[in-house]
């Protein structure tokens, strides 16, 4: 398994636990009073199950498994897929942070976390994409 | 990887970028309000990412590394599965853009259908190739 998926995998397994955290602080609301904080969680709750869990799944499983591009770049341009890994990640982290503060407390700093943090991510999709284009091809 | 798997996972490479966009939009709108209007496009975000991506992705590599048949053809009978690849976006375009323009309430009813049976199709051709090595 090359280093990239490992990342991928293990990033998308401690974002999987992340989520189901997340959805158990929102669940806990309806038996306990909890800080206003956690009810800002429900689109970050989403969104690490399905950006951080299960495409980052598909990110890395795809990275490895797909046929390969060419003898000389088998996985495509690895410095893309590193990137694509990066822009991924911390563009979701600044959304964990910053979704959550821009509903409670919105302000001009936090509106442009968080539009960086879609640029971020936006940019790592489109990253995958290209990357991954030229690898799906018949035999 | 077959040619039937390659349409399906372009094509979901392509909803992947669409969805992706969609969803930068969407959450830059709430960091610096753009315009309300883009509120709208939330559940075209969704179908994309949803069914047009994962749904799509996962019948694609399913078709391709599901265990094949002794005899052939190796994979069965593929029309089924071009009538679900086809069907399937035909229903994620119609729901998405039925969504979005607030088209009458049936087209994106038909979409689901479409959805509907592509799936199903999917499902039947999929069965008898979830066996063991060798059968």
């Amino acid at each position: 398994m090359p280093p990239l998926t490992r990342w991928h995998i293990k990033s998308a397994l401690v974002y999987f636990v992340a989520a189901l955290l997340a959805g158990l602080g929102l669940a806990l609301r309806s038996v306990m009073e909890l800080p206003s904080i956690v009810g800002a969680l429900a689109p970050v709750y989403f969104h690490l199950l399905m950006v951080g869990w299960v495409t980052q799944l598909i990110f890395g499983v795809a990275y490895w498994m797909f046929p390969r591009f060419s003898a000389e770049e088998p996985r495509g341009n690895e410095p893309l897929g590193w990137a694509t890994c990066w822009l991924l990640n911390i563009g979701l982290v600044l959304r964990v942070i910053g979704e959550p503060l821009m509903t409670l407390q919105p302000n001009v700093i936090f509106g442009w976390v968080v539009v960086f943090s879609a640029a971020l991510q936006w940019l790592a999709g489109l990253g995958f994409v290209v990357n991954m284009w030229g690898r799906v091809k018949e035999k | 990887m077959p040619r039937l798997s390659v349409f399906f996972i372009r094509t979901a490479l392509l909803y992947l970028a669409a969805g992706f966009t969609l969803g930068g939009l969407l959450l830059a709108n709430k960091g610096v309000p753009l315009t309300p209007e883009v509120w709208r496009l939330l559940p075209m975000h969704v179908e994309f990412v949803l069914v047009g991506w994962t749904v799509q992705l996962a019948m694609g590599v399913g078709f391709w590394i599901l265990p094949r048949f002794l005899r052939p053809p190796a994979r069965g009978d593929e029309r089924p599965v071009w009538a679900a690849y086809l069907l399937l976006n035909l229903g994620v375009l119609s729901v998405a853009f039925g969504q979005w323009l607030a088209w009458p309430g049936l087209i994106p009813f038909i979409g689901r259908a479409a959805e509907t049976v592509a799936v199903g199709l999917f499902a039947i051709h999929a069965w008898p190739r979830v066996k063991p090595q060798g059968v």
